[in-house]
This record gives structure tokens, sequence and C-alpha cells, in this order.
């Protein structure tokens, strides 16, 4: 299924300069040199998009777009042969699907977002249409992106199933769903839905929680009032397109005046056209906002998965007390439930996890030891994949704005150069 | 970027009139002019350099330079400058307040330096409110009827809307009275008028006076019996009024453009200045991203400065220029009907007098003769009007788009000075990380 030719758009380990227009060159700088991540081994990238038609769950037709997924081994890359990539299509919900997959066997890692599922902080020309070619075309980038940042995470790129994603093109659904993974994320999502105090929570997790709310804030924020700027931006230089008209006819009733004045009115008019360009390529800029946002909620996801504070808290009082009566348990549910809100919900999951403690329970000190220190491990990994995903976006942000100021000197140099083309016709006049 | 008047409306700057330098005399080039001034020539007429004051007459006296408190007009430079004689310089600035039970009202400042004999002294200095402006212009209409008389700003000004005396109206109301000012002291045959004479010089304008100064330069076109009906309008007084009634309607299509933008631009400013806060915000709550969010926050923040320079010199400067203009062509399309109803008048005469002389004999009037001295005069005072006007046009619009050009020029490059300070600040920060990661 190799596909020739494709235009590829790679971040391999030897482009470390690349400007961060898609993150791909902050990505090296923040890849972890230690162990081998999959990216290491593997050039990846998203190529193509196409359009597709089939029928969906419910056997209506429906139309949508498919990303050819190219792979080749990184060694025949550095040895300079050029052998045709492997190649296969998924499409976006099957990335959402891999990416549910990773949070929940990963929760103490902050998985990278998606690109955004539909069109939003839209400024009025740009379409909010998913199958808009701008649209479509900014998500190839999106999602190549994400594959990027996963397969070179020093825990994420060592899984099966992600290796799975980029090789095996049929029954990778089957293979994923064996895993069982939505079982856990059942309960878990359930649980991690509702906030429940507890008694000692973590520090640390409580300050990233609330960062990640700043982020996300912000971030939105921020789309928001640059999606407004953009539109109001975009009617300025409109406007000036008039003045190219109004010049043409002037000029027609003008002897000497007339030339000058024809000319000024075309470069009016390239004014008026030059935003479209300019606000096109400030989509980036606002791309780069948006993974952000999303990371935001990725890292709060993270910093709120108490069921492990639960756990990790239970199962130690339950080596301290080298017992836990069915009825400290239930005291202990009811304890937590009596402080919320959402009772159902959080009665369901915290039943839930109580009786999957009560199992352990069951199975001997020793599980339970296991289970205290798997938890232990997690709280400890979660921490060390948060402080990484601190400094990765502390870079990446930081490109970004100085991106966001290039473009910005870039618009300006523009202006001058199209007003100081129409000073000059003004001056012929 | 306010030119001319002085901020403060209390207190005028008070300068000796010699130390003033005349807006009319360049200070970068040389004036190419030459006087002939009753014999008195002056040699050495250096660039840049002020001129002795010795006799009154000489043409040293003409090239001392009066200075606006801020900087030369490049505009009456353009504008003026030409290898015409120049004998009579007039300014307008100075606003002052003056307060009395009765009313509150501005005056002017009209300073004139000139060596024409018509007038006892080389230099006045008088202070004059716009009533006074108007009464010259309307003795003007009166005693020049066939020729083109430059407008005045408008008149009244609705109350509740526009401050009468807000900086930025009196400094607006100021320069176009002094361009009107300038260009009747241009004019060959206005500037000659007594009542521009009585103007410029008199202590105090008694404006009852006008009548006693009333030449019979020729009979006021207003009497004329208006059944005329004009017959054959000579083509290329055809085009003039086509061409006026294009040209106005274009104006006006301009003006509404500009005031688009402004209302454009200001919806712009007020998005950008909200953008501008995110980043201040966001930067409370990062610790390594706190310099560079508040960097963009601070570029934000002098962009939007810039585009309110530019926009509030746009609204000073273009617009009312732009709207005097309108005015300017109502005002010949004014001498245009004149002439029209000139010429009316001596086809019925004559035609009266044809139908007379078929009848009984009787030799042709003197009045038709008078009437077809009338209708010539008037042709060629207009035609010569028109060339000045169309000419003075031409260096008018230069100016005006010229300075627009400059002034959307002048903003981006604020701006980009403003980014590209904040990207050296990034990219030096970038680096002192880079070579401090030891840890």
């Amino acid at each position: 299924m190799a596909e020739d030719g494709k235009e590829e758009s790679v971040a391999t380990d030897d482009e470390s300069d690349h400007t961060a227009a898609d993150g791909t060159g902050s990505l090296n700088n923040t890849m972890v040199e230690e162990g081998s991540t999959l990216l290491r081994r593997m050039e990846i990238c998203v190529a193509e998009a196409e359009k597709r038609s089939g029928k969906n769950a419910v056997n209506m037709q429906e139309t949508f777009t498919v990303y050819l997924i190219e792979t080749r081994p990184m060694d025949a890359v550095v040895e300079g042969r050029n052998p045709a990539p492997d190649a296969l299509w998924r499409r976006y919900s099957e990335f959402e699907l891999l990416r549910n997959y990773l949070i929940v066997t990963y929760p103490y890692i902050v998985v990278p977002p998606l690109p955004e599922k539909r069109a939003e902080f839209v400024w009025h020309k740009l379409s909010a249409d998913n199958m808009d070619p701008d649209f479509v075309e900014r998500r190839r980038v999106g999602l190549e992106n994400f594959l990027l940042r996963v397969a070179s995470h020093p825990v994420l790129s060592n899984d099966q199933i992600l290796y799975h994603f980029l090789t095996e093109e049929h029954g990778w659904k089957e293979v994923v769903y064996e895993t069982g993974f939505q079982a856990k994320a059942d309960s878990r999502l359930r649980a991690l839905s509702a906030t429940f105090r507890v008694r000692n929570p973590d520090k640390r997790f409580m300050e990233m929680k609330h960062y990640s709310d700043e982020l996300q804030s912000h971030t939105s924020q921020l789309l928001r009032a640059r999606a407004r700027v953009a539109d109001r931006l975009y009617g300025v230089y409109k406007v000036h397109g008039n003045y190219g008209r109004v010049f043409s006819e002037w000029s027609a009733i003008e002897k000497e005046m007339g030339d000058g004045l024809q000319s000024a009115g075309h470069h009016m008019d390239a004014y008026a056209a030059s935003i479209d360009d300019i606000l096109e390529e400030e989509e980036h800029y606002a791309d780069q906002m948006k993974e952000y946002l999303f990371y935001a909620e990725a890292l709060r996801l993270v910093s709120e998965h108490e069921p492990m504070m639960i756990f990790s808290l239970l199962w130690q009082s339950s080596v301290q007390k080298h017992e836990l009566t069915q009825f400290e348990l239930e005291m202990a549910s009811q304890d937590l439930i009596s402080k919320k809100q959402q009772r159902e919900e959080l009665a369901t999951g915290i039943v839930r996890t109580l009786k999957l403690l009560e199992e352990l329970i069951a199975e001997g000190e020793e599980t339970v030891k296991e289970k205290t220190l798997e938890c232990e491990e997690h709280v400890e990994k979660a921490w060390v994949d948060m402080q990484r995903f601190k400094e990765q976006k502390d870079k990446d942000l930081r490109e970004a704005l100085i991106n966001y100021a290039v473009m910005q000197i870039s618009m300006c140099k523009k202006g001058i150069q199209v007003w100081g083309n129409a000073k000059e016709c003004f001056l012929k006049m | 970027m306010s030119v001319g008047a002085p901020k403060g409306l209390a207190s005028s700057g008070q300068k000796p009139i010699t130390e003033i330098l005349h807006p009319l005399s360049a200070a970068e080039e040389p004036l190419s002019v030459t006087v002939n001034v009753g014999g008195d020539k002056e040699a050495g007429l250096t660039n840049g350099t002020p001129v002795e004051t010795s006799s009154p007459a000489s043409a040293s006296s003409l090239f001392n330079r009066l200075q606006l408190d801020d900087d030369l007009e490049a505009d009456v430079r353009d504008l003026y400058a030409s290898t015409e004689t120049r004998d009579l310089f007039v300014t307008v600035d100075d606003p002052k307040k003056h307060v009395s039970t009765m009313e509150t009202y501005i005056t002017y400042r009209v300073s004139t330096k000139t060596t024409r004999i018509e007038f006892d002294l080389p230099e006045y200095c008088v202070r004059r409110r716009y009533q006074d402006f108007d009464w010259l212009r309307i003795k003007l209409e009166d005693s020049q009827p066939t020729h083109l008389i430059p407008p005045l700003p408008e008149k009244f000004v609705m109350k509740g809307v526009v401050d009468r005396f807000s900086e930025e109206f009196v400094e607006t109301r100021m320069k176009a009275l002094d361009k009107f000012l300038k260009r009747v002291a241009d004019h060959p045959v206005l500037s000659f008028n007594p009542h521009l004479n009585a103007f410029l010089s008199a202590k105090d304008l008694n404006k009852r006076q006008g009548l006693a100064l009333l030449t019979k330069v020729g009979e006021s076109v207003k009497h004329v019996a208006g059944g005329y009906k004009l017959r054959a309008r000579p083509a290329e007084f055809c085009a003039m009024g086509e061409y006026l009634d294009t040209f106005s309607q274009k104006l006006g299509t301009i003006d509404r453009i500009a005031q688009r933008i402004l209302k454009e631009q200001s919806e712009y400013l007020t998005e950008l200045r909200e953008y501008g806060t995110v980043y201040s915000s966001w930067a409370t709550s990062e610790e390594e991203l706190q310099r560079p969010l508040e960097g963009v926050a601070s570029c934000v923040k002098t962009c939007c400065g810039a585009l309110e320079d530019q926009s509030e010199s746009m609204s000073q400067d273009f617009l009312p220029v732009l709207r005097e203009y309108v005015l300017y062509i109502e005002s010949m399309k004014n001498v245009l009907r004149k002439r029209d109803q000139t010429q009316a008048e001596y086809e019925g005469r004559l035609e009266a007098a044809i139908l007379r002389k078929q009848e009984d004999r009787t030799p042709m009037p003197v009045e038709v003769e008078k009437c077809q001295d009338k209708v010539e005069c008037f042709n060629a005072d207009l035609k010569a009007d028109w060339e000045r006007w169309q000419s003075n046009k031409r260096q008018d619009f230069k100016q005006l788009l010229t300075g627009m050009a400059d002034r959307n020029i002048n903003h981006y490059e604020k701006c980009q000075a403003a980014w590209e300070s904040l990207i050296t600040l990034l990219q030096d920060k970038q680096t002192e990380d880079k070579t401090s990661e030891t840890n």
C-alpha cells in the first residue's frame, strides 16, 4: 500500500531548526533523549487527506475524510536509502479511539490532544465547515502533530496499540476493544467527573488542577478575542478596496492626475486583498493556542486522578491497619458521598471502586502491597509527566509568541510597502 | 500630531513679529523668486538664513520669515511657490478665546507682510473672528461677481454635537481660514480688493465701513433680472459644469469611505485593546512565560496607540480638507451660474434690441454692448480662475492623499518597531536560557 511521491512534512531528529509552525521543531527540543522512543526508530507523517463515502453505524450514507499515515524505518532514512513508505488510511474517529485508549491506560500521563473536531473560534469569513479544504488541511497538520508528540513521548511511544495503529490498517479496532480499556474507562471516567475531597489531598495536584483551569480559561479567552480582532481587521482592510473603485472613476475625469490616481487605486485594491493571506497565516498561531487549550484539559484529567488518591489512601490505611472491615469501608464511602452533589453517579463510581477494593483485599495482603505501590508509582509518574509537560509548554508557547510577532512584522512591512507604492502614485499626480 | 496652533487657548506665545518666520518662505529650499520692489533688489537670497530688516519696502523684509509655532506648512510651499511675483503674505494663527457678558467667541491673529503700495505699512497684525472672515467673503462676492471666491469653513455648528471651543475644532477651523485668506491673497485680482485691504489692516473692522469703501468695480450680478433664459452655453463651460458635478460626487464617495474606515478602525481598536488585556491577565498565572506574554500585551498596546493617532489625524486633517473642497466646488458652480445669467441677460437684451432695430431702426443700445463686454470679461475671468483652480486642486489633492499615505506608513512603522523590539527581547532570553541550561 505504499504510495509514491507524496509530499511529506516530517520532523526528524536531524531537523532541529524547524520553526514551530506546527510544533514539530519544539518537539525535537523537548524530546527525551534517554530511551528510544518510537519516533527515533520510525519516521511518521500524515501525508494526505481524502474524501470517502460509506455507510455509517445506522446504515446511512455519509461522507467523511480519511488521512494517510506513512511510516518508514528511521535507519533507512539515515542511511540515505529511500524505500517507499508503508501507508494506511485512518479517519478522525480512529484517532479519537486511540487517544481515549491512551488516556485510560496511562492516567498519569498528560496525553497530547487531537486537533478540534469541529471548527470553533471562527471569525466570520473563515468557514466552519468540516469539509472545507483549509480546515481539512489544518486538521491533517494537527493529526500529524499528535502522532509525532505521542511517538516521541518517553512512556506513550512504547505502547503496542499505538504501534498497531501506525502499522496495521485492518483489525486494529478489534484489538483495541479487546484490551477492555472501556470497562476501566467507564468507572474511572465517572468517578473522575466528580471532584470529591479527600482528607489529605496532594497539594501539588491541587495546584496543577488550578493551573490547568487557568490555562484553559486564558487560552480560550485569547482565541475568542483573537477571532473578534481578526473579524474587525478584515473589515478595515476590505473597506479600503472602495478607494480603488472611486479613484478609478475619478481618474476618468482628470487629465494630468488621471494616471497617478488610477495606479494608486490598484494599490488600494492590493491592500484590501492582502488581508486574506495575513489572516490565513494567523490561523497557524490560533492552532498552536488551541493545542494548548486542549492540553489544559488533558492536564486537568491527570491532576484530578482522584480515585488513585482514594486508592492510595485507603490502601495505605488498610496496610497500616492490617485490616479493613466492611463497616469501615462503608463508613468511608458514606463520608465521601455525603459531601458531594452528584450522589448517584458518585455512589456508583465509589461503590464500584470499593467493590474492587473488597475484591482485592480478599486476594490477600501481597496484592494489597502491590496495588499500593502501583498507586504511589502512579502519583510519582504523574508528577514527572506534569513537569515534562510544563517545560514543553513553556518552550512551545514562547516560540509561538515569537512567531506571532514575526507575523505581525510581516504584516506591517506589507502595509508599508503598499502605502509607499500608493504614495509614489500620488506624488506623480 | 497637530500642526500649527498651540495647544493652549488661554495664552498665545507672544513673539515679536520679526522673529516669526514666514510660512511662504521655505526653510529648506531656496525660493526661486525674483522680486521687483521699487528697484530695491536684495542680492544673495540665501537658503534659510534670516535676512536683516532694513527699509520697510525692501525685498529683505519680504523674506523675513514668519514662523508658525510648530512647523512650516509644506502645503503652502507647494501651493504658492511659483514663478509669479509674491508681494503679499498672510497668515492666520494664534486662536484666543474671548469671554464677554454677551457671548464667547474665538479670535485669530491675522498677520500680513507686504510691499504693495496699496498698503500704508509693510506689516500688519490684527485680530479677527469668523464673522469678520464671513464679512470679507460676502464683500468679495458682491464686488467681484465674475471671480471664484474661495469658500469658508462651515458657519454653523450644532451646539450639542460639536464643541465650538475644543482644540480640535478650533484648529481645524483655523487652518481652513488660513487657507481661505491665502487663496484670496494669491489671487491676482481679489488680492487688490479694498475690502481685503481693510480686513488685513484696519484696527477695528467696522463693517459698515464696507459701504464707503465699495468701489464700483462692476454691477452686481444680483440685480440682473431673473427672467432671462440661456440659449446656448459654450461647450467649455458645459464641460466645466459636468466636471464639477462628477468631481463633487466622487469627493462625497471618498468622504463616506474615509468615515467608514474610521468607524471600522474604531471597532477594531476596541477589540484590540481587549485582546491585549487577555495576554496581561494570562501572564499573571505563568512563570517562564510571564515576560513574553507581558511583552505581547505591551506591543498590542503600542499598536493601539499608533492606530489612535492615525485615526485622530485622519479625522482632523483629512476629512475637513475634503469637505472644504466640496464647498469650493459649490462656489465654482455658483460662479458658473452667474456667468450663465450674465450671458442670458445679454442674449435677452440683444434679442430685444434686434427686434426694436427691425421695427424702428434705432442703433444698438449701449447697454447691449456693455452686456456683451460683461459676458466676454466674465468668460475670460472665469477661464483664468478655472485654470488656477485646477492647478491648485491638483496640488491640494496631491498633498492630501500623500498625507494619508504617510500617516498609514507612519502607523505601520511604529507597530513594526514595537514587535521587532519584542523579538529581540524574547530571543535574548532564549539564548540566555540555553547557556544556563546546565540544570
